[in-house]
């Protein structure tokens, strides 16, 4: 969301240098996810931060509500029940932005200034210079970003910029009952995260462990997970996210002409406007994204 | 709770049974996983579903709805057979060593006494044996009819075998569960218990809790910091509510009420007072008289004199029995006119939803003061299926009186720790909308004109109430809470001391110490006596410093009895005051007076020798391993099967048809009849709450509703598999008292059983969907619940019923 005041360290499609006066502290937001009892909490304390409300669904015949993440539910709980050597697990994992430090989607973004990634580590999408493309969609290893369908823009967790900003936790953090949500420096949540994983490992869950994926450059939402050596266990959380090799692609046909590819952009956009049509995607981005789809189909 | 929500945190076991919370109190829930972080604690849980507190448990068991006696009665027999208790605890501080009446017996199931007709116990045998005034004790622990060796010989028959054959519990699973419970008898273990609905919601819901009583004070556990036992209750301030007599029989305090057989004041009183049991003890119950008159005091003031018995006449007298159940038995026969519905939605809250609208139909009039417009106010209009009335039938006149919600009123919630908190009022409430206190001011002014004006038959206690308040239609949160708290009408003299005053004539009182029964004192609840003294509102007070580091926190809010955090906190350190665990001092004598970080459960200057025990309310003493005649049903908790039983018989009385099910629960005419039978209905029910909602209030709150928009039930994937029956699927759920259709959710989390030898399945159904809301409309899922109670306070068997299932 715009209206932020905090550094900008790289702005979707644009070569202008950012700001290096100011030395900011990366944060990061720890999800644990052994204490997290799946009380939605984090997705209504979202909803009433954002002003977002999405529909009321309906019951699919599990206890995910809403089923999937929307342009108005920027986080959901996913419940999987897992039964391995004779034991039960009902393991929850809070769905939503991971706030790459490598970020796929603003890589992908051919809008200029419309991903904005903050020297924090936030990732953010700044919706007026959207053009509803959905590259981002294709661009995010974790299929988190939403096209409206109201506005043809793309929406996600936020990491409550505004909040940050103003050194405020996120409002998922702040309405965590239990304390799964914690928010802090980058630093210190790995500080904390080995703590929980030393006690998980007293505990028996020998393979416990924090989710920072390098393949993405690490990421500003972490996990603790009780099967780190098994992401894919939490809801199919990648093992080994990274950028789809089409986007790398396309940034690196972009490159050498970049003035030309942000001219081409900015038409783009401006015939967007003008005629509201239906957003334009290349053929083999749909490919791709279709491919990605049925693939995570299969894996469910 | 016996202790508080921050003291989980000094648990080194949580055992959750009969009890959700992460579900349920998922901002309480957070000293369990405070407790696990930084103590490294264990979580068990035992639950007939993997719920969402067995999602971050250490360990988890199966049960069969309604066998808990069945399995607590393993434990108890199981620390005692593998000798895992606190011996010197035990020894001291509970009634082991008492001997039992010899006229007292148990045979197959029934104790002594039992009158079948009657579906009661003449309970005379359920007593110690007296010498003089005084119960006799055995110190070694070896009579036969000691406690300790009758309580031996009872669970003697509970083995994991037998448990594993009445819950479908594994036996491994239960050994394991044992295993955990059994290294907090070691005197610096702890084990907390949290329990809910689902050990109240039985047939035998009482006993239920009294077999974690046994096991606590085997353990030596109550008491301690990180012990007790811990009921978590719902509502923000359904403990406030239960303090000011939510139940008929007793008056605000938990003071009983007297009936139509208790014609006189003072042989009302001799009756209420007890006397001690043990030389020496506190007895703290023979204090009844002062607060008894000083709440007659407080209700009629300057009437009520040492002349006139205080006012005794004025006190209505129960007729008979008045719990939930009951009215609504009542209204169903038609011998009720009209009813105020306050707070209350019992069209949805109450079992068996055709017999409460079968009698709301009956009412004359049924007045409804709620914040929201409840499924209960429009119990005559037709919602479909959903709610299949037909308004011509039904004469009934419904009024609507809009309510302020909590929010929009000050005042104060008493928290299940007992803590007392106020409150500021947030927003101002909606259109016309009125707060209960000032609906009901100006009910009672209007009725008390009309008699001045009119006359009528007894009007003195309504013209003679005391009604002193600034704005007589609003009575003030701040003056009824100290009107609560009560204050001297004279100057409270010390009795050491008579020329120390205690209290100057007009002053709020500090503690219920100060409490007198010649009438010179008032005191609305007698347990609230300090939470507004000469201080001002304790209840305000915000200081959460923490010195002990165990959260006792004694300058927040405060709790009651006087502020004390951990009930029974002597029993915290062993006979000579020194704590049993010095890391988790609650209480400790220091030579002259008890001091440590609590309000002492004890005369502050009773030393140590001279042996005054901690169970200060009991006239005993010592806690209770053997209840004497204070329950319905027996003396030792005994496993009955709930009314409805997938089983043919009780497995533990497989020949006495008399002990299926709890002898002395009450069954109304046609109720018994209403039961099923597991031949046309063979699964096991189960009903609860979802965390995301809120009884049947937040059906009506868009935000609630997009986080579980829809009602459900869930089976095993066993149960679905043999039904033809997946995820999504809709279902009809049918118990011998109506229908419900749902979405099904199909999970690994329920498990079919072995019980007895054959399979039980078990369906779980969430309450929370009506007709009324902004969630998709649903069913009441009451409509398919028994109309039965415990023994004991009559709440409904919620919890285990039968049903069958099909595809819709």
């Amino acid at each position: 969301m715009a209206l932020q005041s905090l550094d900008i360290k790289q702005r979707s499609a644009t070569t202008t240098p950012s700001t290096q006066v100011r030395q900011t502290v990366e944060v990061a937001k720890l999800i644990d996810v052994s204490a997290c009892i799946g009380c939605k909490a984090c997705q209504v304390a979202c909803s009433e931060w954002n002003d977002i409300r999405d529909e009321v669904g309906h019951c699919h015949g599990v206890y995910d509500n809403p089923v999937d993440l929307t342009a108005k539910s920027w986080t959901v709980m996913r419940f999987t029940e897992v039964e391995q050597s004779n034991k039960l697990e009902w393991l929850i994992r809070k769905d939503g932005c991971m706030h790459c430090s490598d970020p796929g989607c603003l890589k992908a973004c051919p809008a200029p200034g419309a991903i904005i990634q903050y020297s924090n580590g936030i990732v953010d999408f700044h919706q007026e210079n959207c053009i509803g493309c959905g590259y981002c969609v294709t661009g995010c290893p974790f299929n988190v970003p939403r096209i409206s369908k109201e506005d043809s823009k793309a929406y996600k967790c936020s990491l409550c910029s505004d909040r940050v900003a103003v050194n405020q936790a996120p409002a998922c953090a702040k309405a965590c009952p239990t304390g799964a949500i914690q928010f802090g420096s980058k630093e210190d949540m790995t500080d904390y995260a080995a703590k929980r994983v030393t006690d998980l490992k007293e505990r028996g869950y020998d393979k416990a462990g924090l989710y920072d994926p390098q393949g993405v450059g690490g990421t500003h939402v972490m996990y603790v997970l009780h099967h780190a050596d098994q992401p894919e266990l939490y809801a199919g959380l990648p093992a080994n996210p990274s950028i789809s090799p089409l986007v790398s692609l396309w940034k690196g046909f972009a490159k050498p002409l970049a003035t030309l590819a942000l001219a081409g952009v900015a038409l783009g956009s401006l015939f967007h406007y003008v005629t509201k049509g239906p957003n334009e995607v290349s053929k083999e981005i749909e490919d791709e994204i279709e491919r990605e789809d049925s693939e995570k189909e299969g894996a469910q | 709770m016996t202790n508080h929500w921050v003291d989980i945190k000094n648990a080194d076991l949580i055992f959750v049974m009969g009890g959700n919370p992460a579900e349920a109190h998922p901002c309480g829930f957070k000293w369990a996983i405070e407790a696990k972080k930084t103590r490294k604690a264990k979580l068990v849980v035992v639950d007939p579903r993997f719920n969402r507190t067995a999602s971050v448990a250490d360990f988890y068991a199966p049960v069969r709805s309604g066998s808990d006696i069945a399995f607590l009665g393993g434990v108890i027999n199981y620390l005692l057979s593998n000798d895992k208790i606190h011996h010197d605890y035990v020894k001291a501080y509970t009634n082991a060593s008492f001997l039992i009446d010899d006229g007292y017996g148990f045979d197959d199931g029934i104790f002594s006494g039992y009158n079948d007709q009657k579906r009661s116990y003449d309970k005379a045998t359920w007593k110690y044996q007296m010498d003089g005034d005084f119960a006799r004790v055995d110190d070694t622990l070896q009579h036969p009819r000691s406690v300790f060796q009758m309580l031996k010989a009872h669970y003697a028959r509970y083995t994991p075998e037998m448990v594993s054959k009445v819950c479908g519990t594994p036996k491994d699973a239960f050994l394991k569960v044992c295993e955990y419970i059994a290294e907090t008898a070691a005197p610096d273990k702890t084990m907390t218990n949290l329990y809910a609905l689902g050990w109240t919601e039985h047939s035998v819901g009482s006993q239920n809790i009294r077999c974690m009583a046994i096991i606590q004070l085997l353990l030596g556990n109550m008491g301690m910091a990180g012990g007790g036992i811990n009921a978590l209750r719902g509502h923000a301030n359904v403990q406030g509510i239960t303090d000011f007599a939510l139940y008929a029989q007793n008056l605000p305090g938990y003071l009983a009420v007297p009936t139509d057989a208790d014609a006189d004041f003072k042989g009302f009183v001799e009756k209420k007072t007890p006397k001690a049991l043990r030389p020496g003890q506190m007895n703290f119950g023979q204090n009844f008289p002062k607060w008894f008159v000083s709440l007659q005091k407080a209700w009629w003031g300057d009437a009520a004199t040492k002349d006139n018995d205080f006012a005794y006449h004025y006190l209505p007298k129960l007729g008979g029995a008045s719990d939930v159940l009951s009215i609504f038995d009542q209204m169903y026969q038609g011998k009720i006119n009209g009813f105020f519905c306050q707070g209350f939605n019992p069209l949805a809250s109450v079992a068996n939803k055709k017999k409460v609208s079968d009698g709301l139909s009956k009412l004359k009039y049924m007045v409804v003061m709620d914040p929201l417009s409840t499924d209960t106010s429009e119990f005559w209009k037709p919602h479909g299926e959903y709610n299949d009335v037909d308004p011509a039938a039904i004469q009934t006149e419904v009024f609507r009186l809009p309510t302020s919600l909590f929010a929009e009123t000050s005042g104060s919630f008493t928290n299940s720790g007992r803590v007392i908190q106020w409150r500021w009022k947030a927003a101002e409430a909606p259109g016309d909308a009125k707060d209960d206190t000032e609906i009901m001011a100006t009910l009672f002014l209007k009725l008390k004109e009309m008699y001045a004006k009119d006359g009528g038959a007894f009007a003195e206690p309504i013209q003679k109430l005391t009604w002193a308040y600034r704005i007589p239609t609003k009575p003030s949160p701040e003056e009824l809470m100290m009107e609560f708290n009560g204050k001297a009408l004279a100057d409270v003299l010390d009795p050491k001391d008579p020329t120390k005053v205690l209290v100057k004539a007009g002053d709020q009182l500090g503690s219920f110490a100060q409490l007198r029964d010649d009438g010179s004192t008032t005191c609305g609840n007698w347990i609230y006596c300090g939470v507004w003294s000469a201080a001002g509102n304790n209840s305000a007070r915000r200081d959460n410093s923490d010195p002990s580091g165990l959260g006792q926190t004694l300058n927040w809010g405060f709790a009651w009895p006087v502020n004390r955090r951990i009930l029974y906190n002597r029993a915290s350190a062993d006979v000579s005051g020194k704590p049993w665990d010095p890391k988790r001092t609650v209480l400790k004598w220091t030579g002259k007076v008890w001091g440590g970080n609590d309000i002492p459960d004890m005369r502050p200057d009773a030393a140590p020798e001279e042996l005054v025990m901690p169970f200060i309310m009991t006239p005993e003493g010592v806690g209770r391993l053997f209840s004497r005649d204070m329950m319905a049903e027996g003396p030792f908790p005994e496993h009955y099967e709930p009314f409805e039983t997938p089983l043919a018989a009780n497995p533990m009385h497989p020949n006495n048809p008399k002990a299926l099910s709890n002898p002395a629960a009450r069954v109304y005419k046609g109720d018994m009849e209403a039961f099923g039978t597991a031949k046309d209905f063979p699964y096991v029910a189960t009903t609860y709450r979802l965390t995301e909602h809120f009884h049947y209030w937040t059906k009506q709150s868009k935000i609630n509703a997009i986080m579980q928009p829809e009602q459900f039930v869930e089976i095993g994937e066993e149960l679905a598999k043999e039904k033809g029956l997946k995820a999504g699927d809709r279902v009809k759920v049918r118990s011998n008292r109506g229908f419900i259709k749902a979405v099904a959710v199909v999970t690994k989390r329920i498990k079919a059983l072995d019980v007895d030898g054959q399979k039980v399945h078990t369906v779980g159904i969430p309450i929370h969907y009506g007709f009324k809301g902004a969630t998709k409309p649903g069913f009441i899922t009451n409509t398919l619940t028994p109309f039965v109670g415990d023994a004991n306070t009559q709440t409904p068997e919620y919890k285990a019923f039968l049903v069958n299932i099909e595809k819709a």
